[in-house]
């Protein structure tokens, strides 16, 4: 037990004393969001531009009231100077572009014949702005053709709100339905990046370790299966610390740089969200639903979340950064690692993939299930499915297969890993490896 | 006088590949033991299972006549062919951590590497790292590092490959003394000339199989040929030959006698008192030369190697 500990701390400090660890862990938060920032900034500087766009409205079915200013359009209107000169005036500079609105008795024929013109190709959204815009007119022109009050129109306008609730009387809201992805999402993500940073940090060490010859004078002290698990643990703890640097990094150049840019942190979530996004996130602030935010939140089985996520953070690092290990074993340098590795990066990927594909969509759709049950995607699947409540007996038996799985695997990494640690010059097989399985001791 | 280790038809399978095939050794406390064998004949299968880095297939092996067990790792000190220490970790934090695997307290393996490091004066090393070091700096800190929780058994196998001769001589001095300080040593090497030099005791493995083991003096008079060389000084050699001949083999011999006369390899019958050769040999010239040809390390190997295969 000892010993183990030695090697634990051994592997940690080789990995935090490494220069590249100090690198990675100071370096990249900032740059991250520090890039982050720089593009918000950049882009919300471009749209406070304000664009001046002209119309011709041969028509006369427009008013000045339907082509208010906005914070990031001016609307001229050169209607009588028409449309030639009007174009022209645009090319001298100064105007984004001009629309044109041609006469047209049918409005039908007239809503196909409008025209953009300006000098480059016109940004989507203003083009779709604009067809609203007249969507809008010429719809409430026929409604008022048809003999239609609009105000009766606008007074019958009512929003309907679905409450939702499961049988076991938790309640839940759209909003919150976003929230559960967006923990599951973020949770399964960080498993894999985890496994794939640490796990590939597990074997390069352990390549290291045949490369300069050491391993016969450790494996003379020390089971080759203590250091195979030191190492994993030594791993993990270096990439906790990391990770943990990391978030409080994160939270102090976000603070640091939404004071320096004038760029608060709601406003840089809301701009990231869809529409719906927006809409639930408004319909939830803007009343006193603040409180139901914050209630809802608290709803959420955070507790089985929590004690989940550690189980299957952990899991999933040890079942993958294992056969890391036994990689690191069987090979001798680092280029010859890829034929092994395809078969252990596939089921991760699949994972994220499967998570984000199905689990969205269905969190409890026979696919989502299959996969939150199969130990080398269960990890990533489960956590992403945990969120949006999932049966006691299916996490049971997930938990068990992976457990089981976990062991099974540790067992044969081992035995590949205390023969391959001692094999040099032969790139193995997978049948090298199937024969070092069967050695005994 | 006991033995320290013993290995008890130790037999062990790679595959298809038998590495060792019933092999048996005894190796008496306070000895240098010589393990001698052609390349792959199974000496490293044989260190790394007395190591217990992998388990015989069938077999045992008794220290200080007790079946190995998993803390006897303390007692054992190995030093492998392939060397190797991690080549970013500084000197004396990796010395540090080797000894404290091996069992020892922070604070004793710290005061030990200090003595040693002061022997080998090199204590200014303590906070480089591997890389910096040369080849031969690193195999210093490796011997240490092999030798500091005083095992009572130590493993060296070729400990002088890396080393000038200066400092060859200087690790083979502190390999008998430690032997002199009781602990029991396992030598391995190709270098035939530094068995001569160093080893009580010596067994020879060829595929797989010990061909021969005991004692060095004993087994170089089980090669012994009884041959000797001699030189006499004289006018007339050919009439020594002839008389020689009629009672003795004769093999020419390739020695210079600083003046002229008569010089050949005599075969003398086993049983036979040399002294019979001498008193002839006096009565043709003063003898300048009588020395019998003890076989070396390296041709028992030799010999015995070939008439294995």
């Amino acid at each position: 037990m000892n010993k183990l500990k030695l090697i634990i701390r051994r592997e940690f400090l080789a990995k935090v004393k490494n220069k590249s660890f100090l690198v990675m862990t100071f370096l990249s938060p900032i740059l991250m969001v520090g890039i982050g920032f720089l593009v918000f900034f950049l882009s919300k500087k471009n749209d406070e531009k304000v664009k001046k766009i002209v119309y011709v409205d041969e028509s006369k079915l427009f008013t000045e009231d339907d082509f208010k200013d906005t914070k990031s359009y001016d609307y001229v209107n050169y209607t009588e100077l028409g449309i030639e000169e009007s174009k022209k005036k645009v090319e001298e500079g100064g105007y984004y572009g001009v629309i044109h609105i041609p006469q047209n008795d049918s409005l039908e024929l007239l809503a196909k014949s409008i025209t953009f013109y300006s000098k480059e190709s016109p940004n989507i959204s203003i083009i779709e702005r604009l067809e609203s815009k007249i969507e809008s007119k010429f719809k409430n022109l026929k409604l008022t053709g048809f003999g239609i009050d609009l105000t009766k129109i606008e007074a019958s306008k009512i929003s309907a709100e679905i409450k939702m609730y499961n049988f076991s009387g938790e309640k839940s809201s759209k909003l919150i339905n976003w929230l559960k992805i967006g923990v599951g999402a973020i949770a399964g993500y960080m498993l894999m990046m985890f496994v794939m940073i640490y796990g590939t940090s597990v074997m390069r060490s352990v390549i290291e370790e045949k490369t300069t010859r050491i391993i016969e004078v450790i494996v003379s002290s020390v089971k080759p299966f203590q250091l195979m698990l030191g190492k994993i643990i030594g791993n993990a703890s270096a990439g906790l610390l990391q990770f943990f640097i990391w978030g409080i990094i994160m939270l102090i150049v976000s603070i640091v740089a939404s004071s320096v840019f004038g760029v608060s942190m709601s406003e840089m979530q809301t701009s990231k969200m869809s529409p719906e996004q927006l809409e639930a996130m408004n319909n939830a602030v803007a009343g006193d639903k603040m409180q139901l935010l914050i209630q809802e939140i608290f709803r959420l089985p955070l507790v089985t979340m929590f004690v989940l996520f550690i189980f299957y953070f952990l899991g999933g690092y040890f079942l993958y950064s294992s056969l890391f290990a036994a990689v690191g074993a069987a090979v001798d340098n680092e280029t010859d690692t890829q034929q092994f590795m395809l078969p252990i990066m596939l089921p991760l990927i699949l994972g994220v993939y499967i998570g984000f594909a199905t689990v969205i969509n269905d969190p409890h759709g026979p696919i989502s299930t299959i996969f939150s049950m199969i130990p080398f995607t269960s990890p990533i699947v489960m956590l992403m499915r945990v969120p949006f409540g999932v049966p006691w007996y299916e996490i049971a038996i997930s938990m068990a297969l992976l457990l089981c799985t976990f062991v099974f695997m540790v067992w044969m990494a081992a035995k590949i890993y205390r023969v391959g640690i001692l094999m040099y010059g032969k790139k193995p097989t997978y049948k090298d490896l199937w024969k070092w399985l069967k050695y005994k001791g | 006088m006991s033995n320290l280790l013993e290995i008890k038809n130790v037999t062990k399978n790679y595959g298809d590949f038998r590495a060792l095939n019933n092999v048996s050794l005894t190796i008496p406390k306070g000895s240098v033991f010589g393990l001698l064998g052609p390349n792959g004949a199974g000496k490293t299968s044989l260190i790394r299972i007395i190591n217990q880095i992998t388990l015989p297939d069938s077999g045992e092996i008794l220290l200080d006549g007790k079946p190995l067990q998993p803390n006897d790792v303390e007692h054992i000190g190995y030093l492998p062919e392939e060397r190797g220490l991690y080549k970013s970790m500084k000197v004396g934090e990796q010395a540090l951590y080797l000894a404290q695997l091996k069992g020892l307290s922070k604070s004793e393996a710290k005061k030990r590497l200090k003595y040693w490091f002061d022997k080998f004066d090199i204590a200014a090393w303590w906070d480089k790292k591997i890389e910096e070091l040369s080849k031969g700096m690193a195999q210093k800190v490796q011997f240490i590092v092999t030798v500091l929780h005083q095992p009572k058994l130590l493993i060296f196998d070729e400990p002088f490959s890396g080393f000038d001769p200066i400092n060859a001589q200087l690790i083979a001095k502190e390999i008998l003394q430690l032997r002199d300080e009781g602990a029991t040593i396992i030598f391995s090497t190709h270098r035939m000339e530094s068995v001569e030099e160093m080893c009580d005791y010596i067994a020879l493995i060829d595929e797989s199989n010990k061909i021969i083991d005991g004692k060095l003096d004993d087994i170089k008079r089980q090669f012994r040929t009884n041959t000797f060389q001699v030189g006499v000084k004289t006018k007339n050699p050919k009439e020594i030959e002839n008389t020689i001949r009629e009672q003795f083999e004769i093999f020419p011999s390739d020695f210079k006698m600083l003046s002229e006369g008569f010089t050949a390899n005599v075969k003398i019958p086993e049983k036979e008192s040399p002294n019979n050769l001498l008193s002839l040999l006096t009565k043709y010239g003063e003898v300048q030369h009588f020395l019998e040809l003890v076989p070396n390390a390296s041709d028992i190997f030799i010999e015995a190697v070939n008439k294995n295969s």
